[in-house]
């Protein structure tokens, strides 16, 4: 093949092509540096010096410690929920055929579709309609939501490539329908589940925007984080708390992406 | 022969008799296996969601300040007030160029990935693309506040290159800057543009990945220079994967009220005009009629894009 060889890359391409890799890395890695910056009250760079004392600091705050809990158990409610209506759905979907199918799949896709401010102002005001308090509950109400079409998106795919003769041939062995799940169903599912639920963990886990609107008096992580990135009170804390959300997420996402390599280009438009 | 499903009595033969009872009548499973998913997004989200366009037919009291719940058209008219019309163009104008731009830089990088790259290198540059879109955006918007800042890295940078005055002239222009970066559109428009990239760079590495390698060379074998095979064979093959790029960053800038609040002109977005007029005015109609601006925009803009094929390229 002419176009692989290395030798004829056209110099203008790889150049462009590595630009906007640096692009998108540069300001990650950027983060990391000033969190062990010794300068408290700018942005200053480069930094006048180096420490480690706003590790320590961090290690040390209840808010922050409090605000990842929550975000902790809203992410892992919101995705248990996400992982059972998500299966259901693509379970139902991937092999029917029916009037309003198109339907029920643009409802799934629709509270990531639209824009989050949307849906946030939409459940806000029915909550206020219908009385009812925001509170941890209202949270995991609006997340698991948008979290559904994560899962959907993963397990509807690994259902395309399993043989339905599986079912049938399991069926038809003798097995109940609990005992197809189990044995069956289940095997053939359980890492595009664990791929889409982890997806879903990380969405719940950075969202901002609904939960602006959901969460009542409660501060997730990403809501102290927009607290503090609207008027910073103690810059470096911040710096801090940014590299441990950076490899906290990249995490499930490489875990995501070898568990799911034969979907990827699902995953990719998932979010 | 044996019946082996006579010999299980008690919960093992009920749930024989009902998984038997599930397999004759898919119309019934199928109902069970989506009513719960159905029920939430349903009730839950599209009711709420109905729930808050039904308001913009209410309008609010200019004297008491009271939303009155009876059906009218005042609280569009007030939407379609220059005000807020400019709150719109400001908004649209913003989403397609970032839109443009985004298709302009991913292109080089999709090509690449599609065309210049073993399998295992390909991973690694999915991988490096997909790795900044799933990680947190509120940290990568943070990381652009410690960039344009005033004493940040690209001063600094300009600083350096002995090009400051270069940078204050960029900020001198009309409209586009202002004071420093962090409240310039300049500012807004890269914050953008860093957030949404990768949205832009998976759809269309996947449609260049697509087209079948054998046009390439038949087209350089025909005697078609690499500029005119790219301008004929590659550009419209691949035109389906940006219009499927360009529906996320178009709809993600059009929505978004979080990078507008922090970095960028104080002058509002669509998005910050909905948050206002929910919160603080207390104008729940007027907040629930500018939501409608991003639908139905977005209405027009997929139906466009249907057309053009964006769809299949997902």
């Amino acid at each position: 093949m002419r176009a692989i060889r290395r030798g004829r890359v056209p110099w203008g391409l790889r150049l462009s092509a590595t630009a906007v890799i640096l692009f998108l890395h540069l300001p990650l890695l950027l983060i990391i540096v000033y969190a062990f910056t010794t300068e408290d009250k700018s942005y200053q760079w480069p930094p006048p010096g180096l420490t480690l004392k706003w590790f320590a600091v961090a290690w040390h705050r209840q808010d922050i410690w409090d605000a990842i809990w929550l975000s902790v158990e809203v992410a892992m409610v919101s995705t248990l929920v996400a992982l059972i209506l998500g299966t259901l759905a693509a379970a139902g979907l991937y092999r029917s055929r029916f009037f309003g199918r198109e339907a029920i799949s643009l409802l799934i896709i629709l509270p990531i579709a639209l824009p989050g401010i949307i849906t946030g102002i939409a459940l806000r005001s029915a909550f206020n309609i219908a009385e009812i308090p925001f509170s941890y509950w209202t949270i995991v109400l609006g997340h698991a939501t948008f979290c559904v079409v994560v899962v959907y998106n993963n397990v509807i795919a690994r259902f395309r490539r399993t043989s339905a003769n599986l079912v049938e041939a399991s069926m038809d062995l003798g097995a109940d329908g609990l005992q197809t799940f189990r044995y069956v169903v289940l095997p053939n599912i359980a890492t595009a589940l664990l791929a889409g639920g982890m997806l879903a963990f990380a969405l719940s886990f950075d969202e901002v925007i609904v939960t602006t609107f959901t969460a009542g008096q409660q501060s997730t992580l990403p809501i102290w984080m927009l607290t503090e990135l609207v008027r910073p009170r103690q810059r470096p804390v911040t710096n801090v708390v940014a590299v441990f959300v950076i490899s906290v997420t990249f995490i499930p996402i490489l875990a995501a992406y070898y568990l799911s390599r034969d979907t990827v280009h699902v995953d990719g438009s998932g979010k | 022969m044996t019946d082996i499903t006579v010999a299980a009595t008690g919960w093992p033969r009920m749930r024989r008799k009902l998984s038997d009872g599930l397999f004759q009548h898919p119309v019934l499973f199928l109902l069970l296996l989506l009513a719960p998913p159905l029920i939430w997004l349903g009730i839950i989200y599209l009711g709420s969601l109905f729930a808050l366009l039904a308001q913009s037919f209410f309008y609010i009291d200019e004297f008491s300040g009271v939303v009155v719940r009876e059906f009218s058209l005042r609280t569009f008219a007030e939407l379609f007030t220059p005000a807020n019309m400019d709150i719109v163009v400001r908004t649209v104008v913003m989403a397609a160029t970032v839109t443009v731009a985004a298709a302009v830089i991913a292109f080089p990088l999709a090509y690449y990935m599609s065309h210049y790259t073993g399998p295992g290198m390909k991973a690694v540059f999915y991988l490096a693309v997909m790795l900044p879109l799933w990680s947190s955006y509120l940290v990568r918007v943070y990381a652009w506040k410690l960039i344009l800042a005033h004493e940040g890295i690209i001063s600094w940078f300009f600083a350096r290159l002995g090009l400051s005055g270069l940078l204050d002239g960029i900020l001198a222009i009309p409209i586009i800057g202002g004071a420093s970066l962090s409240v310039s559109y300049i500012g807004m428009f890269l914050v953008f543009l860093y957030i949404w990239l990768p949205f832009m760079i998976l759809p269309i590495q996947a449609a260049i990945e697509r087209i079948p390698r054998s046009l390439l060379d038949a087209s350089a074998d025909l005697g078609g220079h690499p500029g005119q095979t790219f301008r004929k064979i590659v550009l419209p093959l691949a035109f389906p994967g940006v219009v499927a790029g360009s529906i996320f960053t178009f709809s993600l800038t059009l929505g978004d009220y979080i990078i507008p609040g922090i970095i960028g002109s104080s002058r509002l977005v669509i998005g910050q005009a909905v948050y206002i007029h929910q919160g603080t005015a207390g104008n729940i109609p007027l907040a629930a009629a500018f939501s409608i601006v991003p639908i139905a925009i977005m209405a027009i803009y997929l139906t466009i894009a249907r057309r053009l094929g964006a769809f299949d390229a997902l």
